[in-house]
């Protein structure tokens, strides 16, 4: 069983070797993490385990592979989706200019998937989606704009559910198992690393959405991450999180008004 | 009572289950006394779903308060925490839940073997771990785990349970230290709350 100083060690690794910073990610499940990849690749011991990573830099992608997590769909949470299209979408329609950040977009799902929602909205040619994330791997699979194809029954069930009313199949061309997005979609994009542990606020937006990223952080680090989010959202701008996080522990919280039972604020103030 | 010898100080109960265990959910809580001195944590494999019906219907069966967790709620003794559909339920050192939304495991997001495993860290000898009713292997391991942290392990009986395979692969699995029905676990509850 790993222990709490082993986390400690492998976490000041990553930092002293490679800059990378995960000491204020959420502990129990940091922990998990860790263990699950240090037995996945069956290390005779935990030395073994911090060597490799302290001596190999190809290791290092994997570890970060491992201890980030990278699970996403397209239109997770359809009513989410919905929230946006009536609720959301309409309000941004009268700007001149319309800027969304996908804080931890990981593989791209959901980038896409707003995409298509603006695209719908007749809105995505005055739209730019910035997506970031702080693994550059799924950021090279985000861009590619392919996807599985076996997870498109979902995926076109979700849209459905969320209000779209075209034929899902018409956004992709199949190939060999894979789906690649109409390259339309991906105009609009601009995909960037962006670690919000460390890196600052690189623009304003009118909506951030950063979905199931916080639920990795403890206080601390959500409490900053906010903080970043509200000096990147414009008055009257939105900001959407996961279905079960919230603003409720945060000091920004009374700059911004929830909207509905989605987890989505709008700046007041 | 005979049971309290078992354990000393109990701050957690963790309850897993599968198929069948809402309905011994909804006999358990009415038996358990108000107000409660632990925290109860409740971990059941279900459908995907973002409704928050199933908080509503066991809060409907008693007086203790019964709450779907959210992301870094503290964890306030007195309180039954209920994990919500398709995250893991996490407990850290500081008594705060995290969620976690990685893949499954035992096909199972929440996961019983997860939060299990979660609260021996945080908890250690001061946790009972208890397995409800289920049609696979989950939560074994965990209660494994709870057991070499030093907490103690109840397994609902398996004749009482409408599918008995989990509950019986614990039993053949690991150390289990009670194996009672649903009476006799509001019983043995009600005395670990009282103890404290």
């Amino acid at each position: 069983m790993i222990e709490e100083a082993d986390i400690d060690l492998v976490l000041n690794d990553l930092f002293e070797v490679y800059g990378y910073d995960f000491t204020n990610y959420a502990r129990a499940s940091l922990k998990r993490r860790i263990s699950r990849l240090f037995l996945l690749d069956k290390f005779p011991s935990f030395a073994e385990f911090r060597y490799r990573l302290k001596s190999d830099p190809g290791y290092l992608k994997r570890v970060i592979e491992g201890l980030t997590v990278t699970v996403t769909e397209m239109f997770r949470d359809p009513l989410f989706y919905k929230a946006l299209r009536t609720e959301i979408i309409p309000t941004l329609a009268a700007k001149p200019f319309i800027r969304i950040w996908h804080a931890g977009c990981s593989t791209g799902e959901e980038v896409f998937s707003m995409a298509i929602v603006l695209k719908e909205a007749n809105l995505l040619h005055k739209s730019l989606l910035y997506a970031t994330d702080l693994n550059p791997q799924v950021l090279e699979k985000a861009r590619r704009g392919v996807f599985p194809l076996v997870q498109m029954k979902q995926y076109s069930e979700n849209y459905i559910e969320s209000g779209g009313k075209n034929d899902f199949s018409a956004y992709y061309t199949a190939q060999y198992g894979q789906v690649k997005f109409d390259e339309s979609l991906a105009e609009k994009m601009i995909f960037s690393t962006h670690n919000l542990v460390s890196d600052r606020s690189f623009n304003e937006f009118d909506l951030i959405l950063c979905r199931n990223v916080l639920i990795y952080f403890d206080k601390q680090l959500q409490e900053r991450t906010l903080n970043l989010f509200d000096e990147s959202i414009g008055t009257l701008g939105y900001l959407a999180l996961g279905s079960k996080e919230t603003l409720n522990f945060s000091s920004i919280k009374a700059k911004y008004r929830q909207l509905n039972k989605e987890k989505i604020w709008r700046k007041i103030s | 009572m005979a049971e309290n010898k078992l354990i000393n100080a109990c701050k957690a109960v963790v309850i897993g289950g599968s198929a069948g265990s809402i309905e011994v959910l909804l006999k358990l809580l009415p038996a358990l006394s108000s107000p409660l001195s632990l925290v109860i944590m409740i971990v059941l494999h279900r459908k995907n779903s973002t409704d928050s019906s199933l908080a509503d219907l066991l809060s409907s069966r008693t007086t203790i308060r019964v709450q779907e967790v959210e992301d870094k709620d503290p964890v306030v003794p007195g309180t039954i925490y209920l994990a919500p559909a398709d995250y893991h339920l996490l407990i850290e050192k500081d008594e705060v839940f995290s969620l976690d939304d990685s893949e499954k495991v035992n096909y199972s997001r929440p996961s019983l073997d997860v939060t299990f495993e979660s609260a021996a860290d945080v908890y250690g000898s001061s946790l009972v771990g208890i397995l409800l009713s289920g049609a696979n292997a989950d939560g074994t391991a965990g209660l494994n785990l709870i057991k070499a942290r030093g907490g103690v392990l109840i397994a609902q009986k398996p004749e009482t349970a409408q599918a008995a395979f989990m509950p019986q692969h614990a039993i053949q699995n690991a150390p289990i230290d009670r194996v009672l029905d649903v009476e006799e676990m509001a019983v043995f509850i009600n005395s670990l709350s009282r103890v404290n």
